[in-house]
C-alpha cells in the first residue's frame, strides 16, 4: 500500500493533464486499452471453453488432468520475460511455426500489433480459466440435474443455467485478465519490440520515460494505477473471494 | 492473565528468538561496515604499497560488457583483496538508477550526455575522465538475408530495422547519424540498449541493427558487420567517474586508475574502441 501512496503524493499533480496529453502518451494509452481489451476478448472465446473442459474433467485419470491444469497455470508463474524469449523461438521469424508463416505467407508477427496482443493472450489467460472453472465448479449441480430432468438438452443447460450463474465470475475473470493485460511489460519488450503507436505500450512508455522525464513516468504510473484500483474495486467479494477491495 | 505452562514456554521460545535474530543481524550489520571503513592497511615498510581490499560495484554501459569483463579477471589477479561487481545496462537507465540512490562505486557510461545526468546532481568524486571512443556499425544476421549493403538500405521498409532508443547512448548516435545524412530510417524496434538490438539481429528477427564496433566484434560470428563511411558523424565519448558516495573509494579509484593504465586501454582497443 505504501508505495501506491508515495506515487500519489509525489504526483505532479499540476502538469498532470499536460503530461497526459502528449501524443506519445496518448498513443501508448489508446495502444494498451484497445490490445488489452483484444486479448482479453480473445482469452474470453479460448478461455471459457477451456475453462469448462477443466471443471468437468473429474473422472480424467489423475496425471492428465494435474498435466492439462499445470499448463494452463504455467504462464501464471512464469518469468513474463522468458514468456517473451519462448512466443520469439515460436513465432518468430525463425521460430518453430514463425518460419513457416514467413515462407509461406510472408507474414511476420514480431514487431506488430498483434505480438503484442499475443504476449497479453499468453500472460493473461490463466487468470480467466481459473476464475470461471472456480466458478463452475461452485455451481450446485442439482440445479443442472433438475433441468436436464425436465428435458433441457446440454447445451441448454450450459446455457440457461450454467452460464447465468457463473456470469458473476466470468466478469471477474475478464477484468483480472483486462488489467493483467495492461500491466504486461516484459513478454510484450522483448517478443513485439518497442515503436510508439505500434508496441510501444503504457508500461514501455513508463519504463522509457523514467529515463527522460520522470514527472512523465510518474504521471503514466498514476494512470496505470488508477485502473488497476478501479477493476479491483468493481470486482464484488462474492465472485471472487479474497480478491477484491 | 494466567497462561498455561506450556504457552509460557511457546511464550518465551518466542521472544528468544527474536532476540537471538536481532543480535545475529546486529552482529551482521556492524562487522559488515566495520570491513568497509576501515581497509586492511599493511603498515608502508620499505616501499610495499598496501593492500587495497573492499568491493567495487561498477555500473558501466552495455557495450563495454566483453571488455570489462576481461578487465575484471586482470585487476582482480592484480588486487586480490578486491572483488569487482558489474551491473551492466543502457548508460541512461544506470544513470537514472544512480540519482535514484543505487549504491554504486564506479560508473562508466557510453556518452558525455548520460554522465551529465550523474554530474549535474553533483554525484560523483571528481571530474570524469574519457577513457575510449566508439562508433557504430551495420549489423545484419549471419548470411546477410536483407542483402544490406549500406545506411540506405535502412530506409526500405520491407526490412525488419532494430535501433536503439534515442535516450540510450547509442540511440543518440544513431539519431545524429540519420539527422546529418538526411536518411528517414523505416524503424520496427526502438530498443533499450545496444546489446537487445544485437539480440535481435542475433535471432534473426531484425534484418539489420545499428550497433558499435565493438558489438560487432565481440560476438563474433554470430553476427556480420557492414561498415559504413556516415558512422564518423557521430563518435561517442566514453567517459568514467568515482562516486562520492563509494564505500569503497581507494579500490575505487585503483579500478578506474587500471581501466586508464597501458594495459586497460590495450584491451579497449583489442576489442575495437577508439583511443579517447
Amino acid at each position: 500500500m505504501l508505495p501506491l501512496v508515495a506515487l500519489v503524493v509525489r504526483a505532479p499533480w499540476g502538469s498532470l493533464l499536460e503530461l497526459l496529453s502528449r501524443d506519445e502518451v496518448a498513443q501508448a494509452l489508446g495502444l494498451s486499452l484497445g490490445s488489452a481489451a483484444l486479448a482479453t476478448a480473445i482469452c474470453l472465446v479460448l478461455g471459457v471453453p477451456l475453462a469448462v473442459i477443466l471443471a468437468r474433467s473429474t473422472n480424467w485419470p489423475s496425471p492428465v488432468r494435474r498435466l492439462v491444469r499445470a499448463l494452463v497455470t504455467v504462464p501464471l508463474v512464469l518469468p513474463p520475460v522468458v514468456g517473451g524469449v519462448a512466443l520469439l523461438l515460436l513465432l518468430g521469424r525463425r521460430g518453430l511455426i514463425g518460419q513457416w508463416l514467413d515462407e509461406w505467407f510472408g507474414f511476420t508477427i514480431p514487431f506488430t500489433t498483434v505480438a503484442v496482443v499475443i504476449a497479453q493472450v499468453f500472460v493473461a489467460m490463466p487468470f480467466l480459466v481459473l476464475a470461471v472453472e472456480g466458478a463452475i465448479r461452485g455451481v450446485d449441480s442439482r440445479l443442472e440435474t433438475a433441468a436436464a430432468t425436465l428435458g433441457a438438452s446440454r447445451f441448454t443447460v450450459f446455457r440457461r443455467i450454467t452460464l447465468p450463474l457463473v456470469a458473476p465470475g466470468v466478469s471477474a475473470g475478464a477484468l483480472l485478465c483486462f488489467t493483467r493485460a495492461l500491466g504486461e511489460f516484459g513478454a510484450t519488450i522483448t517478443f513485439a519490440g518497442s515503436f510508439p503507436g505500434v508496441t510501444q505500450t503504457l508500461p514501455i512508455t513508463t519504463y522509457l520515460e523514467l529515463q527522460r522525464d520522470p514527472d512523465a513516468a510518474i504521471a503514466l504510473s498514476l494512470v496505470l494505477m488508477v485502473v488497476s484500483v478501479a477493476v479491483l474495486v468493481s470486482l464484488r467479494d462474492r465472485w471472487v473471494p479474497g480478491l477484491s477491495a | 492473565m494466567t497462561m498455561t505452562p506450556r504457552s509460557a514456554r511457546i511464550r518465551t521460545t518466542g521472544i528468544a528468538g527474536v532476540a537471538l535474530f536481532a543480535v545475529l543481524a546486529l552482529a551482521g550489520c556492524s562487522s559488515s561496515t566495520a570491513d568497509q571503513a576501515a581497509p586492511t592497511q599493511t603498515p608502508a615498510a620499505g616501499g610495499v604499497t598496501p593492500e587495497i581490499q573492499g568491493t567495487v560495484t561498477v555500473f558501466a554501459a552495455a557495450s563495454l560488457t566483453e571488455t570489462f569483463d576481461a578487465l575484471k579477471l586482470a585487476f582482480e589477479s592484480a588486487n586480490p583483496g578486491v572483488e569487482v561487481v558489474y551491473n551492466y545496462g543502457g548508460s541512461s537507465a544506470l544513470a537514472e538508477q544512480i540519482v535514484q540512490g543505487a549504491p554504486v562505486d564506479v560508473f562508466a557510461a557510453a556518452s558525455t550526455a548520460t554522465m551529465t545526468t550523474v554530474t549535474d546532481e553533483s554525484l560523483t568524486a571528481a571530474d570524469p575522465v574519457n577513457f575510449a571512443t566508439n562508433t557504430l556499425e551495420i549489423a545484419v544476421p549471419v548470411g546477410n538475408p536483407g542483402k544490406v549493403t549500406g545506411l540506405d538500405d535502412f530506409a526500405d521498409k520491407d526490412l525488419a530495422i532494430a535501433v536503439c532508443a534515442v535516450e540510450v547512448p547509442c540511440g543518440a548516435a544513431s539519431a545524429k547519424i540519420f539527422a546529418a545524412t538526411d536518411i528517414t530510417p523505416s524503424v520496427d524496434t526502438y530498443e533499450q540498449d545496444v546489446k537487445s538490438v544485437l539480440t535481435k539481429v542475433e535471432l534473426g528477427e531484425a534484418d539489420a541493427g545499428l550497433v558499435y564496433v565493438t558489438d560487432v566484434k565481440a560476438a563474433g560470428d554470430k553476427v556480420e558487420g557492414v561498415e559504413f563511411p556516415e558512422a564518423a558523424y557521430a563518435v561517442n565519448d566514453y567517459p568514467i567517474a568515482t562516486l562520492a558516495d563509494s564505500t569503497s573509494p581507494d579500490a575505487a579509484t585503483a579500478f578506474v586508475d587500471f581501466v586508464l593504465s597501458d594495459e586497460g586501454q590495450a584491451a579497449l582497443s583489442a576489442a575495437g574502441f577508439g583511443t579517447p
